[in-house]
């Protein structure tokens, strides 16, 4: 019950080859994430499996029926869309009742399951109310009430939080999460922002360009990247590249080091540099280095650190945490 | 997006249209091109001839062509000068912070409500007759000669009565496009110490450069085509004073059954306008995506 | 333009915008008021304004002598039916072109906006002519027709501006939702829909109501709109202003009360969007 399949998926616009060749496997029940940067793909790669596009190549399996050539309707799935894409002349109860009522199912069965659906989502208040009369976060309840009540085999997101400011993002992200536990049920979600991806995912796929660049879990992307891009993708904030002589001290064409895995001396240390931007937030320090063979880094440190711009400062990376990449740019 | 069971399902229904509009523009302008080259007079008809470019000949020296083609041009660049200074000038009245702005705004678009067979008569007798009009009543009250203005400046009068119906659509145009300038980057110029003039000329006059312009296009196909005003005030007159191109196609064909004569002026007015409408085309051609 | 205004300023201002509204709707509100006159008033030197004796024998001569309700039923069948006629086709190929866009869709657009500008003048003579031989001279089906096929580029143009509107995140939604297309036109696209229609037929009616060359020239006593009626009146006949104004005044109010409403949909389908 609700693994997805991708096989060879493939995806032109005219020319553009937009996904060049695509293999995955979702499980069920997982939560697994799209990533990457914009325009890689990972959008047009959820509407392939919706079926709001059709494939140029390949094939879709879910639950290991081929439903390459399936409608959208006939594959059992619920999408949540960027801009909620609330039907704007129905109510609130309307709008979650719309798929229900399109599967012709009887009038009390329907609002039923909206009245369990408004339960869980805290929307019981809300049920007259028309989607102008929302807030952002409202009406992303409701598009996500909308995609419950039709009890698919998986859930789609699109980017969900993307158009709610930041205090509101974190807060949904939780209840997204939690919505996950409670349904139990397979969700493929898109996001651009690395750390909605990290916090929410049992599986993260990073896209880049259309390819599949590494497949695994949060931590397993975080400790072992595959290759530069990965590693400098996740993680906040990325990773600091070094190349030239540090690097070759190493035997690698460039070297990689999280910000949180700098030790920060005021006498003493590997790499010396001077500091630039100094970001004190209390829970963490932000230094912006510019070391004296030219590189800048990014050092974090937890906790208060006391430093201005313009002291001297000296960086230690830890030991077995320096990732090593050759020419290509793959983990060696 | 669109399967191809969706596409020929797509073309059905665009089909319709646009086979009327496509007989529309063929048929009867074919037509038109076929009679300009016969020698068709209503008066006897199926004694039509093949005669050629004969009609183009004597159209184009026809000294009554000539002033109506003059007359054609002078009544939409007089309309147009009229309606665009006016235009410009009215929206920038209306954009002030005025009381009463709604119902300003609902006295000033009327003209351009009223159907042109009324507007005209309307002006004809309530404003221009000589001996009841009001413009002779306000004459005679400073001891002024009345002016005959159908008679002796019929031209003019013309020009003045479409003015007048299209100045409340310029000013709507230009209304509506100088709202949509950013009132930020007002305030930055004059943070930049400019002027009320430099900010007009600098910052207003070529952002409405472009409504200007579609507004330009637009009248002009619209005021190539005016028939209404004529055939109610002056039919044309004195002689062919007041007569545009498309009044002398309407009176060689429909008064003096000229059918030959009067399509081949009906070309020429089909090329005029075309003139007019490729570049009409093109500003609208940028706007759409 | 939001800043603080000196209340010289406004009054200023809002005096001289009054005057000047006021001057350009004169001429319509002294035929409002002349066709409360007597005939004798209306042509009373110096001109009457507001004191006289207020009468409404005019509309009354105008409705019996007339046959001014006929007229009337022609406008508003000839108007109405024009764009109603002209929907049944336009929405179709609004909703494809709208929905369904090819690499052509933009082209076909454009020509059909451009069959708006054909001068009258070139096929007067071919409609004439084609009219009087099917009998179709002076006949509201033959004029509504024409009205029809002048108005239709506007009609789709206008239709296709607001579909285009319509979210197709929305659509697709439905789509997700189990929605047939059937269902999916019904339930939401119509709904949906239904406002950009009517503005679309508001302005519409309006166009076609004041039309003055098609309906001058197709239709003379049968079919003829209050345009042609009206028109009939320019031969001057001496003394019988107030019957004129009121006349014009019942020709002309419904579509300045519509007007008044249609200002947004006039700058949509005037400047086929290139003003915004």
């Amino acid at each position: 019950m609700g693994s997805i399949t991708l096989k060879q998926v493939r995806k032109a616009f005219g020319e553009v080859e937009v996904i060049p060749g695509v293999d995955l496997e979702i499980n069920h029940g997982e939560f697994v994430v799209f990533v990457g940067p914009s325009g890689c793909g990972k959008s047009t790669l959820l509407r392939l499996i919706a079926g709001l596009e059709d494939v140029s190549s390949g094939s879709i399996l879910i639950d290991g029926q081929d439903v390459t050539q399936a409608a959208p309707a006939r594959r059992k799935l619920a999408m949540v869309f960027q801009s909620y894409a609330l039907y704007p002349h129905m109510s609130v109860r309307k709008n979650i009742a719309f798929p229900l009522k399109m599967a012709g199912m009887p009038a009390d069965e329907q609002a039923r399951r909206v009245e369990h659906a408004a339960g869980i989502l805290n929307l019981t208040d809300y049920l007259e109310r028309r989607p102008g009369q929302l807030s952002g976060g409202q009406r992303q309840r409701v598009a996500i009430g909308r995609a419950i009540v039709r009890e698919p085999v998986a859930f789609l997101f699109d980017e969900p939080l993307s158009n709610l400011d930041a205090a509101l993002r974190v807060n949904m992200r939780v209840e997204i999460s939690e919505l996950h536990k409670k349904l139990a049920t397979t969700m493929v979600y898109v996001t651009h922002d690395q750390v909605e991806a990290m916090t929410m995912a049992d599986k993260i796929v990073v896209l880049r360009a259309g390819r599949v660049e590494q497949v695994g879990s949060p931590l397993d992307l975080y400790r072992k990247p595959a290759n530069r891009f990965v590693a400098g993708f996740i993680g906040s904030p990325n990773m600091n590249f070094l190349e030239g002589e540090a690097a070759a001290g190493h035997g690698a064409h460039a070297i990689g080091v999280r910000p949180e895995h700098f030790q920060m001396s005021k006498t003493e240390g590997q790499l010396a540099g001077t500091v630039g931007v100094a970001e004190h937030l209390g829970s963490d320090t932000f230094l912006h280095v510019q070391l004296d063979g030219g590189t800048h880094v990014i050092a974090r440190a937890a906790g208060e650190f006391p430093v201005s711009h313009g002291d001297r400062i000296w960086l230690t990376p830890q030991e077995g945490r320096i990732y090593r990449f050759d020419q290509q740019g793959l983990a060696i | 997006m669109a399967t191809r069971h969706q596409k020929s399902l797509a073309r059905l229904m665009v089909a319709p249209s646009v086979l009327l509009l496509l007989g529309w523009m063929i048929v009867p302008l074919s037509m038109t091109l076929w009679f300009s080259f016969q020698s068709y007079n209503l008066l006897s008809p199926g004694m039509e001839q093949f005669i050629g470019f004969t009609n183009y000949k004597y159209f184009l020296s026809d000294p009554a062509f000539w002033t109506a083609m003059a007359n054609t041009l002078m009544i939409v660049g007089g309309v147009l000068a009229i309606t665009v200074i006016g235009g410009v000038v009215l929206a920038l009245l209306l954009d002030q912070p005025i009381m009463g702005q709604g119902i300003v705004r609902i006295l000033m678009i009327a003209p351009f409500f009223i159907m042109p067979t009324v507007s005209a008569l309307v002006w004809k007798n309530m404003f221009m007759n000589p001996v009841n009009g009001l413009f002779a009543w306000m004459a005679k009250a400073v001891g002024a000669q009345p002016i005959d203005f159908l008679a002796q400046y019929p031209l003019m009068s013309i020009i003045l009565i479409v003015a007048w119906q299209w100045l409340p659509f310029a000013t709507l145009i230009l209304l509506t496009a100088l709202q949509s300038l950013d009132s930020e980057q007002m305030e930055a110029a004059e943070m930049d110490g400019a002027g009320a003039w430099s900010k007009f000329t600098h910052l207003v006059l070529p952002h409405l450069s472009r409504a200007i312009t579609v507004v330009i296009l637009i009248e002009t196909i619209f005021l190539l085509s005016v028939f209404a005003e004529i055939l109610v005030t002056t039919n044309g007159g004195p002689g062919y004073a007041s007569t545009n191109l498309t009044f002398l196609v309407y009176s060689q064909a429909l008064l003096q059954y000229d059918v030959g004569g009067a399509s081949a002026g009906g070309i020429v007015a089909v090329i005029l306008a075309n003139i007019v409408a490729i570049f009409l085309m093109r500003m609208i051609g940028k706007t759409l995506e | 333009m939001a800043r603080r205004v000196s209340d010289r300023r406004r009054w200023t201002f809002t005096i001289l915008a009054w005057l000047v509204a006021l001057a350009i709707f004169f001429p319509i509100l002294w035929t409002i008021l002349t066709s409360f006159k007597s005939e004798a008033d209306a042509i009373a030197s110096p001109p009457k304004f507001l004191f006289f004796d207020w009468t409404t024998e005019n509309y009354a001569e105008v409705q019996a002598r007339s046959p001014y309700f006929r007229h009337f039923t022609n406008s508003v069948v000839i108007s109405i039916g024009s764009t109603l006629l002209g929907l049944l086709i336009a929405i179709p190929a609004a909703w494809s072109m709208a929905f369904q866009p090819g690499k052509r869709t933009k082209d076909l657009l454009m020509w059909m906006l451009s069959t708006k500008m054909m001068p009258a003048a070139g096929v007067l003579i071919p409609m004439y002519l084609l009219f009087r031989s099917s009998g179709l001279l002076d006949t509201r089906f033959g004029i509504t027709f024409v009205l029809m096929l002048i108005n239709l580029p506007i009609i789709i143009w206008m239709l296709y501006t607001y579909f285009r509107e319509i979210p197709s995140e929305i659509l697709e939604a439905a789509r997700m939702d189990g929605a047939s297309l059937k269902n999916e036109i019904v339930h939401v696209l119509t709904p949906m829909a239904v406002p950009g229609i009517a503005s679309t037929m508001l302005l519409n009616v309006i166009l076609a109501w004041n039309e003055a060359f098609w309906t001058l020239n197709l239709t003379t006593s049968k079919a003829a709109p209050l345009t042609t009626f009206i028109a009939s009146y320019s031969s001057p006949e001496g003394l019988f202003y107030a019957k004129l104004s009121a006349a014009s005044t019942m020709a002309i109010a419904p579509i300045l009360i519509l007007g008044w409403f249609s200002q947004k949909q006039l700058v949509r389908g005037l400047t086929f969007g290139a003003v915004k």
